[in-house]
């Protein structure tokens, strides 16, 4: 297999296997470990193969082009340093599958479990494997968002799901950071590809640029890494199942962070600023995580905090800008996940067969499980650095490292004080973690009778330990070479002569080793009787509490700042939001006018039509009735405007818009009848029951807004005179007057606009028009009308009156009769005017019409019937079911447009010829013509759905009072 | 011609701005109409105006784009006559609901106290 192909793999299959475990059976406990582990197995073995390629300063590469003009391409890179992340998550990986197979109870949902580790296992193989910076974003917000949902997974713990939102908060926003930081190194160097941002490393540090960029990429890696001051997610996350906590907590999710700052460690590495920043949190987190680790009573916990301390050596090794330290700073990576994962696990295991992993409660364990206690004995000496194992030699790399000066500072002179420190610390919370758990008197009082878990539960741990000890003991022959890729990889010629062997003599490393032992036991043997009995947390500082403040400023963020905005700023009426969209726009229109004029031509009323003026002159005052007459006579102010819609609608057509004209008569017609059919539902309102003094607020109020209207109108009036005053540039009209025959095979612009040209505007109009439609029928299928609109209107109870009076006459008779005579033509008009729809719609894409005004005028058919017969003699006869219609035209139109495909032609290309149909003649037969009929039926379905389903309104009334009706009669 | 266009766009768009400051929902959706067929108008006449030049071709051959009204303005005005249309059948029913749930027309769904 190419290199370049199995590089995809190690990324893309466990995607592939986390989304076939998604959707196997919540029980398939079995299958979903098999897949995981024949994942995570596949992904060692293609790390494995890959080695010869990345041995000895080489690279494999896999690009994908993405978006080449912004450099953004899915490129895929191992060299040494990436290949030996990839065979540590992937090794880890299987281990833990193998140790979640056991841990996992039957009842939980475990392939949803295997699910996420898989897309985890994924992102981390992504971010150490990004060629692409951007890329390497985009998994490293992967891995926030799986970790998320891992430490979640027990989402009905509140524990859970509390410690997963700070570990995404956290990480989310280092998150942000990153991408902020490699944005701008992607500015400075001009490209986004790792190799040309490693090989600019100088170019990176000497520009004006080089501080913030440092700073949002270490906000994005000490996040990640839990460094102080944002150590505090990690021991929140311990809510994880152990597996979990094993694997994102020693191999992954928190290496991410000190991955990414040994990676750009040859570019930013060796400034003041990456000193001083990188050493203050290295330090105070080894410092602090390795004493608040000591005073932890959960098992968890101290492993957490250890942790913590951990990743701050590295962050320290790192910050000191040495070759060696680099060195030692990957050794220490490789060798801490090593010992970590193997603890978690052993945590795991005491925790699972005990039911508790309080070490005040837990004792002498050694006795019933010695197995695992020999294990975890063997890993947490690893911990503490004792010789022959692997944390001892890296241990003495980190001592010799600090002891030599590199940045003349007090941070320096400190850093070998810092170490002893933290490294006695170390030893202290190792002995805690041992002699509590497994040695003094036998355990009483457990949850559970403690005993050897499964063999195969210990055997990841078996084989960690193992590695924990063979490399410990001879470093040189197993560790070795792989190590030396990975630092050429990340050192190139920087590479430094180092000495892997466990005996340099007798020198000041091994003498601070064996002074840091004998502290740290001390030290442990004056706190042993406090801790036996002490509360959580370290003495002193238990109220000093990261996770506190942190809920603090989430509170203070997410709520009260929140509020007090809100009680400032917001307001929930609706006239001074308005208001304001009216105030802005009405500033935004009049600073360009202010800044540059509008070069009015002098008004004049040449060449003005007298027929012209006289219906505009009809219209605005039409307008202004209207608008002054909408409170108390809402009838009156709905035929005002039905004028002023026929006056624009002579206007289209006088001014050569034939399409407009037809459309805008036929809308008119459906806008009245809808709002007619509203108006039965609002309150009754006379002028009568106003009183006559209006108070003084409410005139001023008045007084401003008849300004702000006339400033609106003014405007608009002046900017409309401006422009038609002037003469047109030229626009791509032209483009598609010349076209439209030849191209679009129609003769009307107008339509072949609409279905072929901007085909593609017009099937998301025509969506829209859907959308709206269905939300009208989902609103009014709730519709609940107050409870003075639901009697009759007062004119059919007269008229209903009138005939309960007259002998010879039924209540309804007259309500049944008055229309008779427009009702029967109106009935009679049926079939004409779906002739004349059809006939529209034929003439379309030739002369005005098309389908728009085709679905209207179908529409107006449709309604007229209610109209005329009633809502219910018409349902009795005729089903028009709209929503078909809709999804009709919805269909026709994206089948007619991605027919295109089939031929080779991008989405909504026409093709158009005429046919010649007996009787009928030539007739035009484009594609767009079946596009059109997509749209001619949407606009009908959603005319008449909107239309019918507020007419509906009324017969469902009386439908329910009848319902009421005749159960009063069954109770009686 | 122009003038007189331009007058009666202000006057829609004026006397729409002012309803739509009113308390009642009616008032606004009336002003929303008024301010539509303003705007309708106003896209429309950035083509400037023509009569008697409707752009339909009359032969197959290659037209002269002088002859006819310019075609773009009227195509986004078709798609919007209908679409406000829809926008105002929405409202409308958005408003019926909202006085069905709170029993009161004004636009907050309750009656100022005052």
């Amino acid at each position: 297999m190419a290199d370049d192909t199995s590089l995809i793999l190690m990324v893309g299959l466990p995607f592939a296997g986390s989304f076939l475990a998604a959707i196997l059976p919540t029980n398939a406990r079995n299958m979903a470990a098999g897949l995981a582990g024949a994942v995570a197995l596949i992904c060692l073995c293609l790390a494995i193969i890959l080695y010869p390629a990345v041995a000895g300063d080489g690279a494999v590469h896999n690009r994908v082009e993405w978006i080449p003009s912004l450099d953004l391409n899915f490129t895929l890179r191992m060299d040494g340093f990436a290949w030996m992340f990839a065979l540590l998550v992937s090794a880890i990986a299987l281990l833990v599958v193998l140790y979640a197979r056991y841990y996992m109870s039957p009842d939980d949902p475990v392939p949803r479990f295997f699910s996420f580790f898989l897309a985890f296992m994924g992102s981390m193989l992504g971010i150490v494997l990004s060629g692409n910076l951007i890329l390497l974003v985009v998994f490293w917000e992967m891995t926030s968002i799986f970790s998320f949902l891992l430490i979640g997974y027990w989402h009905h713990n509140a524990g859970a799901r509390d410690g997963a939102r700070m570990a995404l908060t956290i990480t989310g926003i280092g998150g942000l950071g990153l991408l902020v930081g490699v944005l701008l190194i992607g500015h400075i160097v001009g490209s986004y590809d790792l190799d040309r941002v490693l090989s600019s490393g100088e170019l990176i540090r000497s520009h004006p640029l080089y501080v913030p960029t440092l700073c949002f990429l270490l906000l994005g890696a000490l996040t990640k890494s839990a460094q102080f001051p944002f150590h505090f997610w990690l021991p929140n996350a311990m809510a994880a199942p152990t597996p979990v906590s094993a694997f994102l907590h020693s191999a992954t999710m928190v290496k991410a962070g000190v991955f990414l700052m040994a990676r750009f460690w040859p570019v930013l590495a060796g400034t003041e600023e990456w000193f001083w920043i990188v050493g203050l949190a290295g330090m105070c987190s080894f410092l602090l995580g390795s004493y608040f680790a000591i005073f932890q009573q959960d098992i968890k916990g101290l492993l957490a905090y250890s942790t913590i301390s951990h990743l701050g050596l590295i962050t320290m090794l790192l910050s000191l800008g040495s070759s060696l330290g680099a060195v030692a700073a990957i050794f220490h990576m490789m060798n801490h996940a090593t010992f970590k994962a193997s603890l978690f696990m052993a945590a795991g295991i005491i925790d699972h067969e005990t039911g508790t992993r309080d070490m005040r409660r837990l004792s002498g364990l050694f006795r019933v499980m010695p197995f695992t206690a020999t294990l975890a004995m063997v890993a947490s000496a690893a911990m503490a650095g004792v010789p022959l194992l692997n944390g001892f030699l890296s241990k003495e790399m980190f001592f010799a490292e600090t002891i030599e000066t590199h940045v003349n500072s007090i941070l320096d002179t400190a850093a070998p004080y810092a170490a002893f420190v933290g490294s006695a610390f170390a030893v202290a919370y190792s002995v805690r973690f041992i002699h509590g758990t497994f040695f003094g008197p036998p355990p009483t009082n457990l949850p559970h009778e403690p005993h050897e878990p499964p063999f195969w539960m210990r055997f990841p741990i078996l084989l960690l330990v193992l590695a924990c000890l063979v490399v410990g003991i001879i470093p040189g022959l197993t560790i070795g070479p792989f190590l030396h890729t990975a630092v050429v990889s990340v050192l190139g010629a920087a590479t430094p002569e180092y000495s892997l062997s466990v005996w340099h003599g007798f020198n000041l490393p091994l003498l601070m080793s064996l002074g840091a032992f004998v502290a740290g036991v001390i030290f442990f043997l004056c706190l042993k009787n406090y801790l036996a009995t002490s509360e959580e947390g370290p003495p002193y500082l238990r109220k000093v509490n990261g996770q506190r403040i942190f809920e603090r400023i989430m509170v203070a963020i997410s709520w009260r700042w929140a509020r007090l905005l809100e009680g400032y700023l917001g307001t929930r009426r609706l006239q001074p939001q308005l208001r304001l969209v009216v105030v802005v726009a009405l500033i935004a229109a009049t600073w360009p006018i202010w800044m540059q004029g509008l070069a009015l031509k002098p008004p004049s009323l040449a060449g003005a039509d007298p027929a012209f003026v006289g219906i505009w002159a009809i219209a605005i005052v039409c307008a202004v009735t209207a608008a002054w007459q909408a409170k108390f006579h809402r009838l009156v102010s709905l035929m005002l405007l039905g004028v002023a819609g026929l006056v624009t609608c002579i206007t289209f057509l006088w001014l050569s818009a034939p399409d407009l004209a037809v459309t805008q008569l036929l809308v008119e017609v459906v806008t009245t009848v809808l709002i007619l059919l509203g108006l039965r539902w609002l309150p009754k309102r006379s002028a009568e029951i106003v009183p006559d003094s209006v108070p003084l607020m409410a005139k001023v109020r008045r007084y401003r807004d008849f300004a702000m209207a006339i400033a609106v109108g003014g405007g608009a009036m002046l900017v409309s005179y401006a422009i038609m005053t002037r003469t047109q540039p030229a626009t791509i009209a032209d483009y598609f007057i010349e076209k439209a025959y030849s191209e679009g095979g129609g003769k009307n612009v107008v339509n072949v606009i609409l279905v072929d040209f901007r085909g593609f505007d017009t099937f998301g109009e025509i969506t829209v028009l859907g959308i709206v439609a269905l939300t009208v029928f989902a609103l009014l299928r709730r519709f609940r009308p107050a409870p003075d609109s639901i009697e009759s209107p007062e004119q059919q109870r007269i008229q209903n009156a009138h005939d309960d009076a007259q002998p010879d006459r039924k209540v309804g008779d007259t309500i049944s009769d008055y229309l008779l005579v427009p009702a029967l033509i109106m009935q009679w008009l049926f079939p004409v005017i779906i002739v004349f729809a059809a006939y529209l719609f034929v003439r379309g894409h030739d002369l005005p019409g098309g389908g728009f005004a085709a679905g209207v005028a179908m529409a107006s058919a449709f309604i007229l019937q209610y109209m005329a017969a009633g809502t219910i003699w018409v349902e009795d006869r005729l089903r028009v079911l709209p929503v078909r219609w809709i999804g009709l035209g919805i269909l026709l139109a994206a089948v007619v447009g991605s027919g295109s495909w089939v031929f080779g032609y991008p989405f909504l290309t026409s093709h158009s010829q005429y046919v010649e149909l007996p009787l009928i003649g030539a007739v035009p037969a484009a594609s767009a013509t079946l596009f059109d009929f997509g749209v001619f039926s949407l606009v009908l379905g959603a005319t008449s759905l909107m239309l019918i389903a507020i007419a509906h309104q009324s017969i469902r009334r009386l439908r329910s009072a009848r319902a009421a009706a005749a159960a009063e009669e069954e109770a009686a | 011609m122009e003038l007189v266009l331009s007058i009666g766009i202000g006057v829609l768009i004026g006397s729409g701005v002012w309803l739509l400051f009113r308390p009642r929902t009616y008032q606004v959706i009336i002003g929303l109409s008024l301010i539509a067929y303003g705007v309708n108008l106003f896209i429309f006449s950035m083509g400037r105006l023509k009569t008697a030049a409707p752009p339909v071709l009359t032969s197959g051959a290659v037209a002269n784009p002088a002859d006819f009204a310019d075609p773009i303005p009227q195509a986004l005005v078709l798609t919007a006559i209908v679409i406000g249309f829809a926008t105002t059948a929405l409202f409308l029913v958005v408003l019926l609901a909202s006085r069905g749930l709170t029993g009161s027309d004004h636009v907050d769904g309750r009656e100022p106290s005052q």
